[in-house]
């Protein structure tokens, strides 16, 4: 550990690279756990699905790839598809528990993680994917730095995707809808607001948000029907530590997880990546216990 | 009183059926039903292993195919045909115990093939040895899997910590070829944190130390495979000579993908399960070099008479399943153990496990897979693992020398 410590200090230049691969592979967990954020902020639902909503995206990059097209071209597409697939399961499946208890909503969306994932080992195999955009590496200070450009590719359009998002919550009827009945769907009901429609909206554009990190997760990484557990436990650590309704708090927590989880493989050991996350995720809510419990003192 | 009849009609009814339900269970296990010997394994279909547990799959059905298209096998002069029962044990050493408990109780199996990887292998050996039923660990390397005194489970395979110790020889051969001591070398590892693995890394690290070489990276994989980034930026830093990685074939390509993304340069790299992760078809050039470790090749000259040659087995299995770049060895692994159970019932001339384990135990056989004798233990000791470098997209079997058909390509080009 320590030899690793003084690999960073005597050669500063690696935290240029871990530092690159963890913003890059940050932005992916942004939009993931944007997602995860807006549904569980507006229809109170904890989708235990998100990582397989971002598998299932994966797939339609890969299928484009193997048509002989740049998956670049994938994103658009398959977050459509992905919104349309989001829409049928909200009307066959969340529909029916978004009134229920939370462990209804849990063992639902559960469900559906695990028909995503095995629909998707009968089409695809369990083989691990990829889908090549072509694009080269950039090396940068003498070799000793290399990123894909595909990495910065897909920072951009996260970057993008996140602005699209925050415009449209903010500008359009639609968007005010959204957050109206986030803060009371009853108060959003009473002033004509068709909150089932505002929740289907909310869940399609969740599993769109999934589709378009899929296409790139798969780009610049690598896809596997049962990959999407990972992704689901990231964006639930980012919304926990972040808080829910706190778009920028998300993104830096997100970037903040991808830096930390480079920095952890680095210095611990590749093994201890997710834990540090867990872990972090531990701390985090520890700090909030003490924060909550000051507070209260104080109004006492 | 009427009340008190009906009830004791149903109490005799229900004993009588649970007897006869039992009787036809113990008849059912003593001899198998119809003309049908029925082996049973839980296998991972889904998962991390799912891709490898599909290739075991397939191994297990051609062998099957070509022993029933043969006739089958004669026991007490009657001929019998082979079939298969699996169960998806989605890679999951927990629910692989539970499902051969499945296997024996409920659907009365009395021959167990093995689950892919020793982990799933691992955690079956304790429920078919309670129920004394025969093993044949096809797919399971680990060494510590014949160390627990188990009495039931045979292994076809050369154990797993003589996967990367031969890369580490070959290493040494090369820096004493060019004027170095072994011991000058840098080693970098990255292995998966599950049985196989691990012994891999033992059988690596013993070697290292014998030539005093210095081990600068020991990382192990994350539990997904799919991100080694932060290990390969320390092996850009540390620039060592040699790279040991170990984690089936996810754990494969998620290396040889990301060296090439972030441009790493070692000279020599042993990786295990090449041919499994399809790496020559996956990434053409840039898996140029590399040195693979493997239990089978097609270029070896062992033969029998059901499937021919070793090339004989490989040309079928390309053409029963063209999906398949390369063989992998796990197909041929697998095929074998069918062979194996068939010979242990022509010699046993029995359905009693206690005879097929016997005859198991006394094995001594050539497969096209290799020459088949077990040890005390259950393992193989008869067939050596060979080492094979990928050359301009081609295994070349470069160790040991009684079978090499290529010398080792040494440093890997730069680039690759």
């Amino acid at each position: 550990m320590w030899e690793n410590l003084q690999i960073l200090i005597t050669a500063p230049i690696f935290n240029v690279q871990l530092l690159l691969n963890g913003l890059t592979v940050g932005a992916v967990f942004a939009l993931v756990a944007y997602g995860l954020a807006l549904v569980w902020g507006v229809t109170s639902i904890k989708n235990l699905a998100q990582g397989d909503f971002v598998m299932a995206g994966g797939y339609g990059a890969y299928l484009f790839w193997k048509h002989g097209i740049n998956p670049l071209y994938s994103v658009v597409p398959t977050a459509i598809v992905m919104f349309v697939l989001g829409w049928i399961l909200y009307r066959l499946v969340i529909r029916r528990v978004i009134q229920l208890d939370l462990f209804t909503s849990l063992l639902a969306t559960f469900g559906m993680a695990i028909v995503i994932q095995q629909s998707l080992n009968l089409a695809f195999g369990a083989d691990v994917r990829t889908a090549r955009s072509g694009l080269p590496e950039i090396q940068m200070f003498g070799n000793m730095v290399t990123v894909s450009e595909i990495r910065l590719v897909s920072f951009g359009l996260c970057v993008l995707l996140a602005i699209a998002m925050v415009l449209y919550m903010k500008r359009s009827r639609m968007g005010q809808a959204i957050r109206a009945t986030a803060q009371d769907p009853r108060a959003a009901r009473v002033l004509g607001v068709n909150t089932d429609r505002v929740y289907a909206l909310t869940f399609s554009i969740n599993a769109a948000i999934c589709g378009a990190a899929g296409a790139l997760v798969a780009m610049i990484w690598v896809i596997e029907p049962f990959y999407g557990i990972a992704y689901s436990v990231r964006a639930f650590v980012i919304v926990t530590a972040a808080g829910l309704g706190n778009l920028p708090g998300v993104i830096l927590a997100a970037l903040g997880l991808g830096v930390l989880e480079q920095y952890s493989g680095f210095i611990l050991g590749a093994q201890l990546q997710q834990a540090t996350v867990v872990s972090l995720l531990l701390v985090v809510l520890i700090w909030r216990q003490i924060l909550l419990l000051r507070q209260r003192k104080a109004l006492q | 009183m009427k009340g008190i009849v009906t009830r004791t009609a149903r109490f005799v009814g229900a004993a009588a059926i649970c007897a006869t339900l039992g009787f036809t269970g113990i008849a059912a296990a003593a001899d198998p039903q119809g003309n049908t010997i029925v082996l049973g394994a839980a296998v991972s279909l889904t998962g991390k292993y799912g891709q490898l547990g599909k290739i075991t799959v397939d191994g297990y059905n051609l062998a099957v195919k070509m022993i029933n298209e043969h006739g089958g096998v004669m026991v007490n002069g009657k001929k019998y045909k082979f079939a298969t029962k699996y169960y998806d044990d989605e890679s999951n050493p927990a629910v692989t115990a539970q499902l051969f408990e499945r296997l024996i109780n409920q659907d009365g199996i009395k021959y167990a093939l093995g689950p892919y990887a020793s982990g799933p292998t691992k955690a079956a050996a304790p429920v078919t040895e309670r129920y004394h039923i025969p093993m044949l660990a096809d797919e399971a390397a680990s060494r510590a899997l014949f160390t627990q005194g188990y009495r039931y489970l045979f292994g076809p395979l050369s154990t797993s910590e003589q996967y990367l110790a031969p890369v580490v020889d070959v290493a040494a051969a090369y820096a004493k070829a060019h004027g170095m001591k072994p011991s000058q070398l840098k080693v970098a590892m990255v292995f998966e944190n599950d049985p196989f693995s691990l012994d891999v890394r033992a059988g690596a690290v013993d070697e290292a130390k014998k030539y005093g070489m210095k081990i600068v990276i020991d990382d192990k994989m994350p539990r997904d495979l799919s991100d080694i980034s932060a290990t390969l930026t320390k092996v850009k830093a540390l620039k060592p000579d040699l790279l040991l990685v170990s984690g089936h074939a996810k754990g494969a390509i998620t290396a040889v993908r990301q060296m090439k993304e972030l441009r790493v340069y070692v000279p020599i790299v042993g990786i295990t399960h090449c041919e499994a992760a399809n790496l020559t078809g996956k990434f053409g050039a840039d898996a140029n070099g590399i040195l693979c470790p493997a239990q089978w090749a097609e270029t070896l000259t062992y033969k029998d008479n059901l499937f021919g040659t070793a090339m004989d087995f490989y040309r079928l299995a390309k053409k029963t399943y063209p999906y398949y770049n390369e063989v992998p060895f796990q197909l041929a692994q697998a095929a074998a153990a069918i062979e194996i159970w068939a010979d242990a019932f022509k010699r046993a001339q029995s359905f009693d496990t206690e005879k097929l384990r016997d005859a198991l135990a006394a094995t001594d056989m050539e497969t096209f897979y290799g020459k088949i004798k077990f040890d005390s233990t259950g393992k193989n000791v008869a067939k050596p693992m060979v080492l094979r470098q990928i050359q301009d997209g081609k295994y070349v079997v470069v160790e040991p020398a009684k079978y090499a058909v290529g010398k080792p390509q040494l440093p890997r080009k730069a680039g690759n």
